[in-house]
């Protein structure tokens, strides 16, 4: 059992940096972390595997300046090994752009079974790569999965709804979102971090890949960023004096709100 | 000190397993005066932050005191300082002279389960009659063919009630003064060993710390860690990583101190103003950072001399005096500028008030501290 693991890099959300206001985008030249997001695809891989009793865990990822951050501390959880996509042609890539690099960097690894994302990055969260990623490769895909079974081939995935779960399954390979929360993805221990240091990134460039520079950046990019501003100020609360009739009007305001 | 990738996703794991493992339960451990040892050792054992410098043969991580430096600081970063002192006493009060001196057998028995978290370790060293003279300790152990038995009784014992065993140290002869002592584990199960009393404590609340009582308890005399009769000269040894741990602690908790105050100090406004733009409370802070950080680089250059096997009793003794002063007014500043609310139970300030203040008490007093830097510096014996 063979899994591949798309793993974004992100600026720490504890210190998160700033939107550049000339290319509209998040700066990232400050160190990158593993996406939370995809920390539970990591785990969910781990486990896959282990319960398998054979095969690997490949992480692919796309960053700038061949940023390795994240990309240890899921090889220190337990991934084997990675491909890291880094060209400065990168820069301005679409979610489209990003899922052909994905796409072509996933083909680099050999034997997959399954290929699983997060549902949506924690910096972009377009939540559209993975849908692009499977269409790329011409491999069914799944969303919002919360359970993963393997068995004869096929994957018994649980998919999340508002409701409840639907029980899909899918043919492998396939690829397959995982929503964030579903599983408790494991600290890097000790050993697994000093283990990490010797794994390998594979790190490649557009042109290894065979990727066209103006398939992808800025050049490539269907999408346009045509305004960015700063989130509004949070408008001070209502604060309910308790007149004996507290309750009633929070009921009130929050019927209004049509949550209850 | 130079700290590599490896360092910084060792730092990220212990931090995370602070946020999450251990400060939600805080409040709880805190109230109910002791946490759950061997759950939370266990937990910590598995990721391998119990026993990162020991030797791979007995489970160790096989790393160099760098990575201890980063434990340390991390685990400090602790909303109390009770857990964080339970843990040092496993890693770094209780076990260094085991894993220096202690036989392949005697590792295998009692350092590879401390490592692994299945074993609750603690260091007994003070009794009632001696604690900052060290040489005035009464308990002892008669050798009855292979086994000691032993008397008398140790004092403000950390993971006292739930121990599994003791890093005890007690007189094998009669010789007094420095000579004739020796460290021996003594494991709590054995008949004669009693928890006399939990004491009740300032702070440290979620510590639980005992009072025990040997009454012709008997363990094998293999226990012996290291030879027989040096016993004091180990233990000052052991001293050495318990101070640094402690100075190492009191980096984190400063830190953290400082950063929850801040975030305090832009929110609470006084005068018309928030309290942080008043250039008195600034100067303040700062000058607190400048002694943070000159405790941290300090630290850092004694991990370096202890990494590169020179003597470090002078840093050890130097880095806990400091630490422990500078933690002190850490907490003091930091309580007065949150006002009112800093002197409620209910504010952290209020806790590390209390629980910084071991740091000038325990693993050696101040004052013992200066005693040792004025004899090493040939101020006069006394
Ligand atoms: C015009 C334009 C220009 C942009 N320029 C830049 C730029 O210069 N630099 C920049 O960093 N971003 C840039 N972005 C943002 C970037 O396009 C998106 O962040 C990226 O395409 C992924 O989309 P997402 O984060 O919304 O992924 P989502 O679809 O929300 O992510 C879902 C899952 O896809 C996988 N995934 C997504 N991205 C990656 C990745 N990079 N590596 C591995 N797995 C991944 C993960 O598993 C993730 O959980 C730009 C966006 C636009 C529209
Ligand atoms: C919460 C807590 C946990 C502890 N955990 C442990 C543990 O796990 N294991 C263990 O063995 N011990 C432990 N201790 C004991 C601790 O190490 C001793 O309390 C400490 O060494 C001081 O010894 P003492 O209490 O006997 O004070 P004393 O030796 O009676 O000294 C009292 C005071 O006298 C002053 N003083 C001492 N010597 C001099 C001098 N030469 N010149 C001037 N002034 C001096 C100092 O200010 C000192 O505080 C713990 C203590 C506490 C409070």
């Amino acid at each position: 059992m063979n899994v591949v693991v798309c793993v974004k890099q992100i600026p720490d959300p504890a210190d998160p940096g700033a939107l550049d206001p000339d290319t509209k985008t998040l700066k990232r030249d400050t160190k990158l972390i593993l996406d939370e997001s995809d920390s539970y695809g990591v785990e969910m891989a781990l486990q896959l595997v282990d319960a398998a009793g054979g095969g690997e865990v490949t992480l692919v990822s796309m960053a700038p300046n061949n940023e390795v951050g994240g990309i240890r501390t899921a090889l220190a959880m337990g991934a084997a090994k990675a491909i890291l996509v880094s060209d400065d042609a990168l820069q301005g890539s679409d979610a489209l752009g990003t899922a052909k690099v994905l796409a072509a960097a996933i083909g680099r690894a050999e034997g997959t079974d399954l290929v699983i994302t997060g549902t949506e990055s924690t910096d972009g969260y377009t939540g559209t790569v993975p849908q692009q990623v499977a269409e790329l490769l011409g491999l069914p895909s799944i969303t919002f999965a919360n359970h993963i079974e393997i068995g004869d081939g096929k994957a018994a995935v649980h998919r999340q709804t508002e409701h409840g779960y639907d029980e899909c399954e899918v043919p492998l390979p396939a690829v397959v979102s995982v929503t964030a929360g579903v599983v408790e993805p494991r600290y890097p221990s000790f050993k697994g971090i000093m283990a990490a240091k010797s794994k390998p990134v594979d790190e490649l460039g557009i042109a290894d890949l065979g990727i066209d520079a103006a398939q992808v950046g800025w050049a490539g990019a269907g999408q346009e960023i045509v305004e960015i501003e700063p989130e509004p100020e949070r408008e001070a609360g209502e604060i309910v004096e308790d007149e004996g009739d507290a309750h009633e009007r929070i009921v009130a305001f929050l019927d209004e709100l049509k949550v209850l | 000190m130079e700290f590599t990738e490896e360092h910084e996703l060792f730092r990220r794991t212990v931090r995370e397993f602070v946020e999450n493992e251990m400060n939600p339960h805080v409040e709880k451990w805190e109230e109910e005066g002791g946490f759950p040892a061997h759950d939370l050792f266990r937990r910590m054992g598995d990721l391998g932050l119990l026993g990162v410098e020991y030797d791979p043969v007995y489970g160790g991580g096989g790393a160099d005191h760098s990575y201890t430096v980063i434990l340390g600081e991390e685990v400090g970063r602790t909303h109390c300082g009770g857990i964080p002192m339970a843990i040092s006493v496993q890693t770094d009060m209780a076990t260094p002279s085991l894993a220096r001196f202690g036989t392949h057998e005697l590792k295998e028995r009692f350092l590879r389960p401390a490592i692994s978290g299945e074993h609750v370790a603690a260091i007994a060293v003070t009794e009632p009659d001696a604690g900052s003279d060290v040489a005035g300790i009464r308990s002892h152990a008669v050798r009855d063919g292979d086994e000691w038995v032993i008397n008398g009784s140790k004092l403000y014992i950390t993971n006292g009630t739930q121990a599994d065993w003791l890093c005890a140290l007690v007189r094998t002869s009669d010789e007094g003064g420095y000579q004739g002592m020796s460290q021996v584990v003594i494991p709590t199960e054995v008949d004669g060993v009693e928890v006399s009393r939990k004491l009740d404590k300032l702070g440290q609340r979620s510590s639980d710390t005992a009072e025990l009582v040997f009454d012709d308890a008997r363990v094998p005399v293999a226990n012996t860690i290291g030879e027989i009769g040096r016993g004091f000269q180990q233990q000052m040894m052991q001293f050495q990583n318990e101070r640094m741990i402690a100075a190492y602690q009191s980096v984190g908790a400063m830190e953290t101190a400082l950063e929850r105050t801040v975030v305090y100090l832009k929110e609470r406004s006084v005068f018309g103003r928030p309290l942080i733009d008043n250039q008195h409370i600034q100067f303040e802070l700062a000058d607190l950072i400048a002694d943070l950080e000159l405790v941290r680089q300090f630290n850092y250059a004694a991990a370096d001399a202890y990494i590169r096997g020179d003597d470090i009793t002078r840093f050890a003794t130097i880095a806990k005096l400091k630490a422990a002063r500078t933690a002190r007014r850490v907490a003091d500043v930091c309580l007065q500028f949150h006002g009112g609310i800093g002197y409620m139970e209910e504010t952290w300030t209020a806790r590390f008030f209390r629980d910084s203040r071991l740091w000038s008490i325990g693993g050696g007093a101040d004052e013992v501290m200066l005693r040792t830097l004025a004899r090493m510096d040939g101020l006069g014996g006394d």
